[in-house]
Order: structure tokens, then C-alpha cells, then sequence
């Protein structure tokens, strides 16, 4: 990166330490918070969305779909959720190229599963083997994106549930007694008004999404932990520049303190949210502002 | 039939070393997958039970603390929970079996903790400890004020009053919360072969044996579902054990005051 480290073995102190920080490996390193943030960006609106259908199917007045949503809402409950992880991820993309292959190949007659064999038509493989490295590790971020989803739409889900239920009676019968249909009265008095009270639930909600963020190791992911561990491991003079023992718990204390400060600043930064959002509210809490500024 | 009575016996205690040293091979029947992943039920139990107990004890410590007037004691309280509740029990894994490798280097005292028996025990004692410091906390702060006034009218104090008070009410109030944290706990346990801890000679966790079949057989819809058989079994027992602690906690309260076990989903930590 820096002129000076033409020959690292030379320097010291914390010159050493500069150009050691700016490898091209370290680089990959910094990137992979970009990974982590990416994800978390794609998978908190998605989750939302997820969530926001599960609950609105949950109480729907068609029985198929209401037990849809209860089952999705029910799925998280009892079950670990690192074994959905696992679980979603295989099962997703063999799901993926099952419906590829049913599509593209009709007339093959094998079966797709052969002993310890998952075999599909070459055109139904995902990605196509004959496509580039980044497309390969495109796929593989979206599948864990899907996987995030579907667990915290889950979660979401319940949470939006319990709000939409907390809304008081009384304004939907208000609305009803103005001559709004159901799908108007969901939409302009219940969904404006149950944020307030799924604000707590999903707060809590998007911390859990910090921390379960490492967890993208386990998908295959070249994430933060996988160049933690990676970065850190003894380096030996033969191989690198940069010969060190093992440094692992210090990259690890940097993901900690990472961690610790990312939950850190949205617990304040949600706490400035609810604040807003209870501004004018029927609450305890609201009530407790209005009076504050009176 | 007599093949898998067979089986349970090679594998039944697999998960600790005992009976056959090879995994299955080849085709695996249901039979197989059954009592490999029920096996691997040892070691979750084994996490999730010493941890809740010692954990217990010094969550109640973590609570008092962090309650406390002193700042000497609350501050450190304070900062224990945040640091065990604010970061990835992942991580967390991670950085305690680093950290023991590299004390292992300067003293044979820390040999045996970078086994996961030992090392990730710790680790999960520690973070359950904040976690249920934190809703201890919570109900220590929401102990009826009469009950305390009632408390110093009838001239208990101290100890006494802390005893047969306030850690009766503490509990009672906090006891749902705290269901749902042993179920939680119990389920975080499936981290512990997933982060840095080694299955030493394949003895694992029933997740691990889960994903061992479905890396094997690239199959996930047999081996993953019997493991939620089993952790929704597992739940189950927890759920009842608990809710029949908390209705003895609540023996004194008319019928309708009684709070019933209300179960929310499953988080991971």
C-alpha cells in the first residue's frame, strides 16, 4: 500500500504495523464488514416484509391462510435456530435446482437423488459450473440472505402479530362505525397505528440480527469470522511478509469490540426512535411526553 | 428390528466414547440417524443443565450487583452483562478458546479448558449468567414496595428479609422470563461444535451429528427434522419442569392472580 513497504522485513514498530494493516488480505478483511452490513441491509427490510405477510395471514378470515401464517410464526418456536440455518440453506438451493431441473430437462427419467447423490440435468445446476467465481459467491450470499430472512421474517412475524393485537378495539370498531371496509380499516388504522408497539419487539429483534451475523461463517460465507480466523493463524517467514505467531485473539477481541459497540450505538439510536414514534400516542409513555412538554 | 437394537447399542453413547469408534458408513438407516443424533443429546443436555445451575447462582450475585448503591460492585455488574449480552455468544466462543490455547502455552493449569467440556461449559455458564442477571434485574426492581414495607413493619431486616422476601418475590416474578432463557440456553448449546471448540474422536452434539448425515447424504430433509423432533421433545420437558416450579413459587396467590408460563419464540443470542 505504502511506498516504504517494499520489504516489510526491514521495518518496525509501527510502520511494520501500517503496511501489515493494508495487505491485500487485510483489505478482503475490511471488505467482509462491508459483507456483514450488506446483509444486514438486505435482510432487515426482507425480514420485515416476511413478517408483516406472516402476520396479516395470521389473521386472516380464510382458514388455509391463517393457518399458514400460524405455522410460520410457529416453525421458530422449539427448534434451534442454527439448525434452520443449516437446514435452509441445503434445502433452498437443492429446492432451487429441483424446480430448475423440472423446468429445463421433462424427458430425464434418473432419479435426482441417488444413494448420497443430489443429481440434476447440467442446465438446472445453480450457479451453471461454468460461470465465474463471483457468481458462484453471489449465489451463496443470496442463499444465506434468504436463509436470514426466513428465520427473522419468523420472528418478525410474531412480533407484528402480538402489536397488530395490541392495537386497541375500540379504533377498529370506530372505523368500522365510519363505514370503512375491513381492508380499509386494516390499512389506515391498524398498520399506522401498531409500529408503536412492535418498535420494543423489533428492536430487540434487529439486535439479535447483529449478533447473528457471524453466524454467515457457517453458510459458507467469506464473512468476518472466516478472515478473523484466517488472518490470525501463525504465519510463517517461508510463506508471507508478514511472519507472526498466532494472533487469533486479537482479531477476535476486534470482532468483540466491533460487536459490542455496533449494539452499542443502535440500542441508542433505537431508543431515539421510539421516542418519536411515541410522540402523540395513546400510551403510557406518550402521555408521559405530552405532559413533559406541557 | 434386532439390527437396530443393535444399532442403539454401538451408538446409543457414542456422543461420549462409548461403544463403537466408527461412524456408520454407507447407507444409513433411520435407525442410525435416530440414535446418533439422540445421542449427541447427551452433551446438549449435559451444556444446558450444569450451565443453568451454576448460572443460576451467579446471575443472582450479577443481579444484586447490578442493583447495588455501591458503584464498585454495580459498575462491574453493569459492564459483565453488557459485554456477555452485547456481543455474539459465536464470538464469544471463539475468543474464549483462543484465549485458552494461548494460556495453555504459558501454564499446564489451562490444559484441559480448550476442551469444549470444560471451555465451552465455561463460556456458556457466563453468558446465561448475564442473561438471566438481566431479568433477575428486572424483577428485583418490581418487587411490590409493600412487600418490603411489610417486611420492615414486622421487624425483618437484612439477611432474613433478602431470604424470605425479596429473592422469593425476585423469583416469582422473574420466572417466566427465566423459562424462556433455559429454553434458549438449551438451544445455544447446538453452537458449541459449530464455533471453535474441536469434536475431539467425532464425539459431538446432536447438531453435529445432524449435519454429519446431511454432509454425508446431502440429504437435510431426514436428519435435520428428527433433530427438531428431539429439541421440541426436549422443550417440552423444560416447559413442564418449569411450570411446575413456578406454580409453587405461586402457591400463595388466589387462582386468577396466577401468571401462567407464556412462551415467546426462541432468539438466538
Amino acid at each position: 500500500m505504502f511506498s516504504y513497504c517494499t520489504d516489510p522485513s526491514t521495518l518496525e514498530g509501527l510502520t511494520w504495523l501500517s503496511c501489515y494493516l493494508t495487505t491485500g488480505k487485510h483489505m478482503g478483511f475490511y471488505m467482509s464488514f462491508l459483507t456483514v452490513l450488506a446483509l444486514l441491509a438486505i435482510t432487515a427490510p426482507t425480514a420485515l416484509a416476511f413478517g408483516f405477510a406472516g402476520a396479516s395471514a395470521a389473521r386472516s378470515r380464510i382458514a388455509p391462510i391463517r393457518w399458514l401464517g400460524k405455522g410460520y410464526t410457529a416453525i421458530v418456536r422449539g427448534v434451534p435456530d442454527i439448525a434452520f440455518f443449516l437446514f435452509f440453506v441445503i434445502a433452498l438451493d437443492q429446492g432451487f435446482e429441483w424446480m430448475r431441473h423440472k423446468v429445463k430437462c421433462p424427458d430425464w427419467d434418473e432419479p435426482i437423488r441417488q444413494g448420497a447423490d443430489f443429481i440434476v440435468c447440467q442446465s438446472a445446476k445453480l450457479p451453471l459450473s461454468a460461470s465465474p467465481q463471483w457468481v458462484h459467491e453471489t449465489y451463496g450470499f443470496f442463499l444465506a440472505v434468504l436463509t436470514f430472512a426466513i428465520v427473522f421474517g419468523a420472528f418478525a412475524s410474531n412480533v407484528i402479530f402480538g402489536a397488530m393485537r395490541a392495537v386497541p378495539r375500540a379504533q377498529m370498531e370506530t372505523a368500522e362505525a365510519y363505514g370503512m371496509t375491513q381492508r380499509q380499516a386494516f390499512w389506515r388504522i391498524l398498520v399506522p397505528q401498531m409500529w408503536v408497539y412492535a418498535v420494543p419487539g423489533l428492536s430487540n429483534l434487529w439486535m439479535v440480527l447483529i449478533k447473528s451475523t457471524p453466524l454467515l461463517f457457517l453458510l459458507g460465507v467469506e464473512d468476518i469470522v472466516y478472515w478473523a480466523r484466517e488472518l490470525g493463524g501463525t504465519k510463517n517467514a517461508r510463506f508471507t511478509d508478514y511472519p507472526h505467531g498466532d494472533w487469533r485473539i486479537w482479531y477476535f477481541t476486534f470482532l468483540l469490540v466491533f460487536y459490542l459497540s455496533f449494539t452499542r450505538v443502535s440500542e441508542i439510536a433505537m431508543e431515539k426512535l421510539m421516542k418519536r414514534l411515541t410522540r402523540g400516542q395513546a400510551t403510557t409513555a406518550g402521555e408521559a411526553q405530552r405532559k413533559a412538554t406541557a | 428390528m434386532s439390527a437396530c437394537i443393535q444399532t442403539i447399542q454401538d451408538y446409543a453413547l457414542r456422543s461420549v466414547g462409548i461403544g463403537e469408534r466408527l461412524l456408520p458408513k454407507g447407507e444409513y438407516t433411520l435407525c442410525e440417524h435416530f440414535t446418533l443424533i439422540g445421542s449427541g443429546m447427551i452433551w446438549n443436555i449435559y451444556f444446558a443443565v450444569t450451565a443453568l445451575i451454576l448460572g443460576f447462582f451467579f446471575a443472582t450475585v450479577l443481579a444484586l450487583g447490578k442493583a447495588s448503591s455501591n458503584n464498585w460492585l454495580r459498575k462491574p455488574s453493569e459492564w459483565f452483562i453488557f459485554l456477555f449480552r452485547g456481543s455474539p455468544l459465536f464470538i464469544q466462543f471463539f475468543f474464549a478458546y483462543f484465549l485458552f490455547l494461548s494460556l495453555k502455552q504459558t501454564s499446564p493449569l489451562f490444559d484441559g479448558f480448550t476442551a469444549a467440556s470444560v471451555g465451552a461449559l465455561i463460556v456458556l455458564f457466563l453468558n446465561t449468567s448475564a442473561y438471566s442477571a438481566e431479568i433477575f434485574y428486572g424483577a428485583l426492581q418490581s418487587v411490590p414496595k409493600g412487600d418490603i414495607e411489610a417486611a420492615d413493619a414486622y421487624g425483618i431486616t437484612g439477611k432474613t428479609r433478602f431470604r424470605r422476601i425479596v429473592w422469593p418475590t425476585m423469583l416469582r416474578l422473574a420466572w417466566p422470563a427465566y423459562t424462556n432463557e433455559a429454553i434458549f440456553l438449551f438451544h445455544a448449546t447446538t453452537l458449541v461444535f459449530f464455533s471453535a471448540f474441536p469434536a475431539w474422536q467425532q464425539k459431538g452434539d446432536a447438531l453435529y451429528y445432524a449435519s454429519y448425515f446431511a454432509d454425508k447424504t446431502f440429504n437435510p430433509f431426514i436428519p435435520y427434522p428428527i433433530l427438531a423432533m428431539y429439541f421440541i421433545m426436549a422443550t417440552l420437558v423444560i416447559v413442564g419442569l418449569f411450570g411446575a416450579i413456578n406454580r409453587r413459587l405461586n402457591r400463595h396467590l388466589p387462582q386468577e392472580a396466577r401468571p401462567k408460563l407464556k412462551l415467546r419464540p426462541q432468539i438466538i443470542r
